[in-house]
């Protein structure tokens, strides 16, 4: 049903290369959303992972269901039992699909802004179709508001599209890294293909090749598909380029370049042999070098294989197997709570984008003149809902907007640890809140100013020091409307004559 | 003879729905091969299939204990680099 007007609807979406402005994003708004056309943005407008907008709002799960590989990555390791660690591969407790279902229960009643499901590991899904499809047949029917999504590899993505197909799956992410065999050789060690291990350029080209097919397969069925690649410095930085306008010229929608982690206690190819991952401005000026070419995730947390909650939160230790055992549900007042919290969330955002493509005055012939100030990196601690509402002492990650003459653009997010460890640990002793805050100004490092709903007298003077200026003066306002106000006041104190000042990254 | 899965084994289920006799079984705290009715993939195919999808180095040995997925095939990190790195993490 309705497969003829998605197809249409696809169709319009991606005209002819070079054509429309699917592309490069026409209309006044600069952020990812702005970038994609109507049609494509309806479809993902409560999806947290798809949707810049609808991931301040909504949030996914992921069921560990799908253990099994049929590849190996130099970034990854197979021994994935690690509570502590926060990156994709990784699980804590490995699910059956009944136990997949009933845990996504669990959390949909706890959780009403949960929107979407999916499965990507702690393996790759499609190497285990069986415990893939069969979650998915369950949630389907006991959840039928809740949206399916599915993460691959692409190896065995071909054989598996139709079945995809069938189970209405709207969504698939498929990790490309590479389009040259010769560089796929630096970044798989082997595949498993037709009964053997398949190594070196070989093994590149067969999964290059599947992941092309599976990729216009999906396209053509009238799936969106959202490309992830892992920018690994000296190994596929510069061909991501390249990447980035093969997989839009096949129909991708969306393009995520997300940095490498490599840490040698993860004990991966590249932890081990000291490979390092790319600083946050050689990922913000790759990402910026592809946005020509199309839409770009730029909100992506790189989430565990059994993450819970908002991005960027993780509440999967509220709902291990025991605890959801325990739990009693109310499946149809949950229902209802989740369908109460999308309305309203929705009109929420439609208001929000109506806001920002209010009309203007502007002259269509502008004369050319010297821009009022320069561009300014902002860091802002937000709990969600798009509102600066987040204390700075509780903050694990900030988001990175940039500011200038044309508005705030969304720029990515820093992950660190908390300022503040809690009542036991104020008064610990000055050495450690020092390590602290210097973490934190390192993970900052480019941003100007950093706005949050209030911050302690400490902190403050260090922030200042470091050249970041902290700012509660704009809580509880919208990011975008907050981070404009502030670069306004820097303008009116002269702040941002000089180009280069305060670029310190 | 028969292969064996030991100690190292993540259960990550790759390798028992290849086995053309259906003898690996989920189990704790890991698979294990029904010696009885493991072939070791003669004349199925060529290469053992458990041994040929495992991530794991040295978790499938054969009847000699010899590892069929030695340390640094699989990963291709040199064994006596990871050494290194193991006796430098656990000395921090």
């Amino acid at each position: 049903m309705g497969l003829q007007t998605t197809d249409k609807a696809v169709a319009m979406a991606f005209p002819a290369a070079g054509g429309g402005c699917a592309a490069g994003g026409c209309g006044s708004s600069s952020t990812q959303m702005g970038a994609l056309p109507e049609a494509i943005r309806a479809r993902v407008a409560d999806h947290p992972c798809y949707s810049e907008d609808a991931h301040h709002y909504f949030a996914r799960m992921h069921a560990a269901v799908a253990p099994a590989c049929n590849i190996q990555c130099n970034y990854c390791n197979r021994k994935y039992d690690c509570a502590n660690e926060s990156r994709p591969g990784v699980v804590s407790e490995l699910l059956t699909p009944e136990q997949a279902v009933k845990k996504t229960l669990a959390v949909a009643a706890a959780i009403p802004q949960l929107s979407v499901l999916g499965i990507a590991g702690p393996g790759d899904p499609l190497a285990n179709p069986q415990r893939t499809f069969a979650t998915f047949r369950q949630l389907a029917e006991k959840a039928p508001d809740i949206k399916l999504c599915v993460s691959t590899n692409g190896l065995a993505l071909p054989e598996c599209v139709d079945e995809l197909a069938r189970h209405n799956i709207d969504h698939v992410t498929i990790t490309i890294n590479c389009v040259d065999p010769e560089i796929g050789a630096k970044i798989y060690p082997w595949i498993f293909w037709k009964n053997a291990r398949i190594r070196g350029r070989k093994a590149a080209e067969i999964l290059i090749a599947q992941q092309q097919k599976g990729l216009e397969m999906l396209v053509a069925r009238g799936i969106l598909v959202k490309v992830n690649s892992v920018m690994i410095p000296g190994v596929n930085d510069e061909h991501l380029k390249e990447v980035s306008r093969i997989v839009k010229a096949r129909g991708a929608f969306l393009h995520n370049v997300m940095p490498l982690i490599a840490e040698a206690e993860h004990g991966t190819f590249f932890g081990v042999m000291g490979q390092r991952s790319p600083t946050a401005d050689e990922v913000k000026r790759l990402q910026d070098a592809c946005e020509g070419d199309m839409a770009m995730m730029r909100h992506c947390r790189q989430c565990r294989a059994d993450a819970v909650g908002l991005l960027g939160e993780d509440r999967g230790a509220e709902f291990t197997l025991e605890k959801v055992e325990a739990m009693e549900i109310d499946h149809e007042a949950a229902l209802a709570r989740r369908q109460a919290f999308r309305e309203k969330a929705l009109a929420e955002l439609q208001a929000k984008r109506a806001a920002l493509h209010t009309p203007q005055v502007v002259a269509f012939h502008r004369p050319a003149r010297k821009p009022l100030g320069r561009a300014v990196l902002m860091a802002v601690a937000s709990k969600g809902a798009g509102v600066v509402n987040e204390h700075f002492g509780y903050a694990r990650e900030f988001l990175v907007y940039e500011a200038s003459e044309s508005g705030a653009r969304f720029i990515g997010h820093r992950k660190t640890d908390k300022y503040c460890g809690g009542s036991e640990t104020c008064g610990d002793g000055e050495e450690l809140a020092d390590r602290r805050i210097d973490r934190i100004i390192g993970a900052l490092r480019g941003c100007e100013a950093v706005l949050c709903a209030r911050i302690g007298f400490e902190p403050w003077g260090k922030l200042e020091d470091a050249g970041i200026r902290p700012n509660a003066e704009h809580a509880m306002e919208p990011i975008e409307t907050a981070v404009m106000a502030v670069w306004h006041e820097m303008l009116e104190a002269g702040k941002l004559a000089s180009p280069s000042a305060g670029m310190r990254a | 003879m028969a292969l064996k899965i030991v100690a190292g084994c993540v259960n990550c289920w790759a390798c028992e729905p290849l086995c053309p006799n259906g003898a690996i079984h989920a189990g704790a705290p890991h698979f294990r091969i029904d010696a009885g009715n493991c072939g070791e993939c003669l004349g199925d195919f060529d290469e053992p299939q458990c041994a040929a999808i495992c991530p794991i180095e040295g978790a499938i040995v054969d009847a000699l204990g010899k590892a069929l997925n030695p340390p640094g095939s699989l990963t291709g990190i040199p064994p006596e680099r990871w050494e290194a790195t193991r006796a430098e993490i656990s000395a921090r």
